[in-house]
């Protein structure tokens, strides 16, 4: 369009001054960006748990077992398609800060319940003829560069201690981007061989994979109350609600982030609304001039209003930019702490939609200061 | 000879919304800054403050915490015996203990947090010093009461004296709250040992862990030698300050790298707005330089100034962003300690050094961000400026 | 033909008609133009003089449509100004006027090329259609040779001749100069009062031009003097600046 070169060379005229506020934009805009993936990931738990899977835990407590016997029980209770167990192993491979979860699986049972996890067909016939085989999730396997046929060596202290020793036959990867890849399972007919007597016969937590999710209440409430009153009562719920509670516990993480979100926007708006500011005092002979000539005010306002935003969008487009490729970086850095860490299409929306919100808001004042600026006045000014 | 200073205040104050600019963005960071690390240190202080000086922590060889570890009746009653354990009337001090975690609906969001039970030998209290009854009073050995501490009663609904709580598949009563300092302790809720065995059915004879009150603190490496002579054990001791040190790495680490980065970025962000407010200062002041510098003021006088200048409004950034966070000070919030899976509070923890640290982090963003403007304004040429109308 | 004592309508380009601006000044009330009359026809050339606070500048900015007066009228070409919207006001400047003022008159991020195609921007013409007229003025000042120039790489009397261009591109009904010559040296002055005189002549443009300076002054065709509020005639304008009057 033919104002394109007036534009262009009024964003130009001061070369330090438009890198300096693209910085800007760009800092902001990837400190957005990351504070959001990391909400995203704190609240997603709750998200990709299956809508049709239950959690039966120890009602006394998380880390008290269940018998292995209540299996078959579950099973039997309508609405019920599979059952698994699981126990956490909480072993430590190498160095404590090597951490990663490790399963002990039941094979039978694992991919009905948990389809999204994928392993090929024959790695996981491999596993299952292994009985120290062992299958590890892509991005752990990935971590510490294992590959199929691989020896690893675990320690563990609780259950009855020792170095136990796996081949790597199968790596898993999640059918969607927010699936856990970190996960490690291993036999349970291994464990069970090697634990101490005391401790066999019991498992952590059974996962239950319903029919159909309309059934989630009716079956929770079934299986706890067909161990209610029993030395082991169970307490049953949906994975999402599990994984809501977890995230509960974790504080009020929401609101730091959305406080320091707030502390950006405001410092962000204070600066490209002052540097505008600053760039159309500097103009004002030029902008009276245009007025003179024949331009009109609101003409003027706009003239204002596309730098502010041209500014505001290249900047978010080079912070996102940065944030696209920094954000895998920095989720290795946190070593596995947090979940995944995803930069999704709607966060970069959000995140333009912001930077334009921002350089329309801060190049409104000067815009409208310009537009209203009285070419008489203008010239007595100078 | 250097340009007076009352030049620079007076420059400044004509200017002030754009300086006002550059002290919100560095006081803005700033103060997010020092709100990160003191979250990071209240957390790290809570935990270590649950280790004293003068007590070891044995565990299981090889555990690296207590829910990992199991230890014999039997090793306990031959570490009361080993050289430099501290007595009184004759009798050891040592608590054996475990640890299990229990649910409790949260008073803030009504859900279930879990909630860390340790069950302690009724001499609990004289090995930990810094433990006191505040209300009510210490259970008594044999029956199934609990004292909490007093997070644990302000965070969870029904944590209170009088009250009755069912968990473990038994039926407790809360006889007093006790007040542990500020470390984790007081997010926990304590009862005899042998009871919670039984109500949890565990072996009453193996443990997780024993602290051993030491004689002084310099009797840990006696201490330890006879441990680790010993064939009958199979243990590890460590202070039981590193101990907790080492517990509070995991959690720490995430939240100082956290909050670094995000600390790191705003940084940027504020550079970048005290660069933008100092070149707009170099370009609209020009022809006043270009006159001093024509009066005689030397080029190294105007880099001075404008470095004055920036330093100025870089500290009272700084001290602005520390001023906000003050009170935050001590505010108690509460997150999930991952290895532990339980709940615990702890406070922000504003050290005089952290303060000190944000406004040298003020300083160095005002130099970053004043000096290449600084020199840019000395290295122009007098002429030039001058003509520059 | 210039006549300061007219009433009712007459065929003239521009006529104003008791035109009162009134300021207030720190609480102090000034009637700048009081009860002003003015005629100018096409063609003429029009130098206003006048000590300095007389008001001269504000008569140009209402002749531009820069301004509204207090009361009066002013129409030109039969477009009676002084009620228009400001908006109106605006289109009409666009099309009628053509503005040299004494500094700030160039964008200096544009090039001179640039520069004097701004007005024609408000067009509907095509690029190629404003790349003639665009030339065409950078002709009549003689700066084709200098299109692609920026303003800080020209002198200044060249900067004024952009101005110039700039002012002409877009064909405009009169052009008001406002001290064209105030910021340059006696040999650049020149050279512009020449372009000036050569636009009238040539190109039977209408020129209003403001200035202090007698010699300037005394190239234009007319002079008028801005007195108590009105515009009075002075005698042969190359007789007063040879016995030193005016200011």
């Amino acid at each position: 369009m033919k104002f394109r070169a007036l534009i262009q060379a009024n964003l130009f005229r001061k070369k330090v001054r438009l890198l300096l506020t693209l910085g800007s934009f760009a800092v902001a805009l990837f400190l957005f960006a990351f504070l959001a993936v990391v909400r995203d990931a704190f609240n997603r738990s709750g998200g990709i748990a299956a809508a049709n899977r239950l959690a039966t835990i120890n009602r006394v407590s998380i880390i008290q077992p269940l018998p292995l016997s209540y299996g078959d029980k579950i099973a039997r209770i309508p609405g019920v398609q599979r059952v698994t167990h699981d126990n956490w192993f909480g072993g430590v491979y190498q160095d404590e800060r090597n951490f990663f979860p490790q399963f002990v699986i039941d094979p039978a049972n694992q991919r009905e319940v948990f389809p999204e996890l994928v392993v090929p067909d024959d790695q996981w016939n491999a596993f299952l003829k292994d009985r120290q085989g062992a299958v590890a999730g892509a991005s752990t396997a990935k971590r510490f560069g294992w590959k199929i046929g691989d020896r690893i060596p675990i320690k563990t202290t609780i259950w009855g201690g020792g170095a136990w020793e796996f081949n790597i036959d199968g790596i898993y990867h999640g059918q969607r981007k927010a699936d856990d890849e970190t996960q490690f399972w291993f036999q349970w007919d291994y464990f069970e061989e090697r634990v101490p007597d005391r401790l066999k016969g019991q498992t952590g937590w059974y996962t239950v994979k319903l029919d159909s999710p309309d059934d989630a209440v009716r079956v929770a409430k079934a299986i706890d109350a067909e161990f209610a009153n029993s030395p082991y009562e169970t307490k049953t719920d949906t994975e999402s609600a599990f994984a809501e509670g977890w995230v509960k516990q974790s504080g009020n993480i929401e609101f730091l982030i959305l406080t320091i979100g707030s502390i950006v926007f405001f410092t962000l708006l204070l600066v490209t609304g002052n540097t505008m500011a600053i760039s159309v005092r500097e103009r004002t002979g030029e902008l009276a001039i245009l007025k003179a000539i024949g331009f009109k005010d609101s003409s003027v306002l706009i003239l204002v209003l596309v730098e502010a935003l041209a500014i505001a969008m290249f900047g978010g487009i080079l912070g996102l930019a940065l944030s696209e490729l920094a954000i895998p970086v920095l989720g290795a850095a946190m070593s596995g702490m947090l979940p995944n860490l995803i930069l999704s299409k709607s966060i970069l929306a959000a995140g333009l939609g912001f930077a334009l919100l921002v350089g329309a808001t801060s190049g409104l004042l000067p815009g409208i200061g310009a537009m209203r600026l009285r070419v008489v006045e203008a010239f007595r000014r100078i | 000879m250097a340009i007076p200073v009352v030049y620079n205040l007076r420059s400044v104050k004509a200017r002030w919304t754009s300086a006002i600019v550059a002290i919100l963005g560095i006081a803005g960071t700033v103060g997010v800054f020092v709100a990160m690390l003191s979250l990071a240190r209240g957390f790290r202080a809570t935990l270590v403050s649950s280790g004293s000086y003068d007590n070891a922590i044995v565990m299981r060889a090889g555990a690296t915490s207590e829910m990992m570890s199991g230890i014999t009746l039997d090793s306990v009653k031959i570490l009361q015996d080993e050289p430099g354990v501290a007595r009184l009337n004759g009798d050891p001090l040592v608590t054996s203990e475990v640890v299990v975690v229990a649910a409790f609906p949260l008073r803030s969001t009504g859900t279930d947090a879990n909630v860390q039970i340790r069950g302690v030998s009724p001499s609990v209290l004289t090995v930990r010093r810094n433990v006191r009854i505040i209300e009510g009073r210490m259970f008594r050995p044999g029956l199934s009461e609990l004292v909490v501490g007093r997070y644990a009663t302000n965070s969870y609904s029904g944590l209170t004296v009088g009250n009755q709580v069912r968990f473990g598949g038994g039926l407790w009563t809360i006889v007093g709250i006790f007040d542990a300092g500020g470390s984790a302790f007081d997010s926990e809720g304590w009862c005899d040992g042998r009871v919670l065995d039984d109500v949890y059915k565990r072996p009453n004879n193996i443990f997780q862990s024993a602290t051993v009150h030491l004689s002084s603190p310099d009797a840990l490496q006696a201490f330890k030698d006879a441990v680790s002579k010993d064939p009958r054990l199979d243990v590890d001791v460590s202070r039981e300050i590193d101990y907790y040190a080492k517990q509070s790495e995991l959690m720490t680490r995430l939240i100082t790298r956290l909050g670094g980065l995000v600390a790191a970025v705003m940084g940027i962000g504020a550079i970048i707005g005290a660069l933008n407010t100092m070149y707009s200062a170099v370009a609209e002041r020009g022809r006043e330089i270009a006159v001093m510098r024509a009066l005689g003021f030397g080029a190294a006088a105007v880099v001075f100034s404008f470095l004055i200048e920036a330093l100025l409004i870089s500290f009272v950034g700084g001290a602005i962003g520390c001023v906000a966070v003050l009170p935050l000070n001590g505010f108690t919030t509460a997150t999930m300690n991952w290895q532990t899976f339980s709940h615990m509070a702890f406070a922000f923890k504003i050290t005089p050094g952290l303060l000190v640290a944000g406004i040298v982090f003020a300083l160095g963003m005002g130099v970053a961000g004043g000096l290449p403007p600084a020199i840019h304004a000395a290295l122009r040429s007098i002429s030039a400026a001058l003509r520059s109308l | 033909m210039v006549s300061v004592n007219t009433n009712g309508n007459s065929s003239a380009l521009i006529q104003v008609r008791g035109l009162d601006k009134t300021y207030w000044r720190g609480g102090e009330k000034i009637d700048v133009l009081q009860g002003l009359n003015l005629d100018v026809d096409k063609g003429d050339f029009v130098g206003f003089m006048g000590p300095s606070g007389s008001g001269k500048t504000t008569l140009l900015n209402l002749l531009g449509g820069l301004d509204v007066p207090t009361s009066g009228a002013i129409s030109v070409a039969g477009d009676e100004i002084t009620h228009m919207s400001r908006g109106k006001l605006t289109e009409w400047r666009a099309r009628h006027v053509g503005f040299v003022f004494q500094m700030y008159n160039l964008v200096p991020v544009l090039t001179a090329y640039q520069n004097v195609e701004l007005p024609l921007l408000l067009t509907r013409l095509s690029r190629s259609a404003r790349r003639e007229h665009v030339e065409a003025a950078l002709a009549i000042v003689g700066l084709r040779d200098r299109s692609h120039h920026f303003p800080r790489q020209l002198s200044g009397g060249q900067e004024q001749r952009v101005a110039i261009a700039r002012a002409i591109v877009s064909d405009p009904t009169f052009l008001l100069c406002d001290e064209p010559t105030g910021d340059l040296d006696r040999k650049s002055a020149d050279e512009i009062m020449a372009l000036i005189e050569e636009l009238v002549s040539k190109h039977n443009k209408t020129v209003l031009m403001v200035t202090h300076d007698p010699l300037v002054a005394a190239r234009a065709h007319t002079v008028l003097h801005l007195e108590k509020g009105v515009l009075v005639e002075a005698s042969k304008p190359r007789e007063n600046a040879m016995a030193g009057g005016g200011a």
